[in-house]
């Protein structure tokens, strides 16, 4: 148990997939413009990384094995048609649930955070129960890290910025300030790992 | 923008810096900010990317003529994860210790926005040559743009430059700057100092 909770912990603040490893930067600096779009992508997402910690822990135990050299070609088809599938039944069963989410989903299938989450969980080799605590952690990790920036980055729409700072540049330094203060939970848990 | 380029040779200088992948059009950012802390992992870096690029673009622009339309993202996505599974497996053979470093970032190449962007922005339309043109210039400043990153990063981060010491004992190195936050203020600067130089020039004329 204390395991997962570390897994969850790591995978959420102290290695944050956004800020100390530089995966799904794409929606981080599209979509972060306002509160609420963030905050339904960080959603999003949390739901297609916990369909990939399923596919990739069911292709890792049961089909690579026999085909180690598909693995990459194996994760993106499996993980892209099964997240277009679920999309299919939330469109019918849950339409207000699709309108929440659904424009995010073909946006983010070949994420690189998704494929990094099916990458790293495979590297180290964790099982059913882990993979789904570390795509929790990635997910909520993600979300945190967008809802952060969305703020900052509403605040700054007020402001008088520098014209040469106007744009992708202004979000990356915000992005490395953010990024140093998420730092600060380095060394957490180092005594019980 | 201007008239489309009908050159071979503009195709190939477009990417340079006009329209630079990482700088101008802002694809790619994902390898360009995690590998680069130090010169040499960026010319890996770049090196496979390359290799992808430039394999993909001549595979999917031969085969332009019978990839259906409705399945050409899919293709395309299945083209460039053989060549990244065949560059991962290279690596891994002839520079372990290169691979090991990099880890799951190769494999990450396949989500490179910046090739399945040229494989349908470019290489599905044009012939095999301006294909090549196209993304061996794209791949180039690719390269320019994570060697820039990479060496001042490590320049900073570690006083040092390929592995050689520039600055002799005395230099205490920046730290930040090769963790992950220099990445973000890397980026984020070098982009500040262009628009300015953009602005100066944009007032000249």
């Amino acid at each position: 148990m204390g395991d997962l909770l570390w897994i969850f912990v790591a995978a959420a603040v102290v290695n944050n997939f956004t800020l100390s490893w530089f995966l799904g930067l794409c929606p981080f600096l599209g979509v972060s413009g306002r509160l609420d779009t963030a905050f339904r992508m960080g959603l999003a997402n949390i739901f297609v990384l916990l369909v990939t910690a399923v596919c990739a822990w069911f292709l890792n135990a049961f089909i690579l094995p026999h085909a180690p050299y598909l693995r990459l070609i194996a994760f993106i088809v499996v993980i892209a048609s099964v997240v277009q599938f679920v999309e299919m039944a939330i469109r019918k069963l849950s339409p207000a649930l699709f309108e929440a989410l659904g424009i995010f989903l073909p946006l983010i299938t070949t994420n690189c955070a998704i494929l990094g989450l099916a990458l790293f969980q495979t590297n180290r080799e964790y099982g059913f129960v882990e993979s789904i605590s570390f795509a929790l952690g990635a997910g909520v990790g993600l979300t945190l890290a967008l809802v952060l920036m969305a703020g900052v980055r509403v605040e700054n729409e007020l402001r008088d910025v520098p014209d040469v700072l106007e744009g992708a540049a202004m979000s990356f330094l915000v992005a490395g300030i953010l990024s140093m203060a998420f730092m600060g939970f380095a060394g957490l848990f180092s005594g019980v790992a | 923008m201007a008239a489309p380029p009908t050159t071979v040779n503009e195709d190939f200088i477009r990417g340079l810096w006009k329209e630079n992948p990482v700088f101008v059009q802002l694809l790619g950012l994902c390898p360009a900010l995690a590998v680069t802390n130090s010169a040499i992992n960026a010319v890996a870096m770049s090196a496979a990317t390359a290799f992808v690029l430039c394999g993909s673009s001549v595979l999917v622009s031969s085969m332009r003529s019978i990839i259906p339309k409705q399945v050409r993202i899919t293709t395309f996505i299945i083209v460039i994860a053989t060549f990244v599974t065949v560059a991962d497996f290279t690596l891994m053979a002839l520079l372990p210790d290169v691979h090991k470093e990099l880890g799951a970032f190769i494999a990450l190449i396949v989500a490179n926005c910046l090739i399945l962007g040229r494989q349908e922005a470019f290489a599905s339309r044009n012939t095999v040559g301006r294909a090549l043109a196209d993304a061996a210039g794209m791949s180039t400043g690719f390269g320019i743009a994570l060697l820039m990153l990479g060496g001042i990063r490590e320049i900073l981060g570690s006083g040092s430059l390929f592995g050689v010491s520039l600055f002799g004992d005395s230099f205490e190195p920046w730290i930040i700057m090769i963790l992950p936050p220099g990445g973000f203020l890397t980026i984020g600067l070098l982009l500040v100092v262009f628009a300015r130089m953009e602005r100066r020039k944009g007032g000249a004329s």
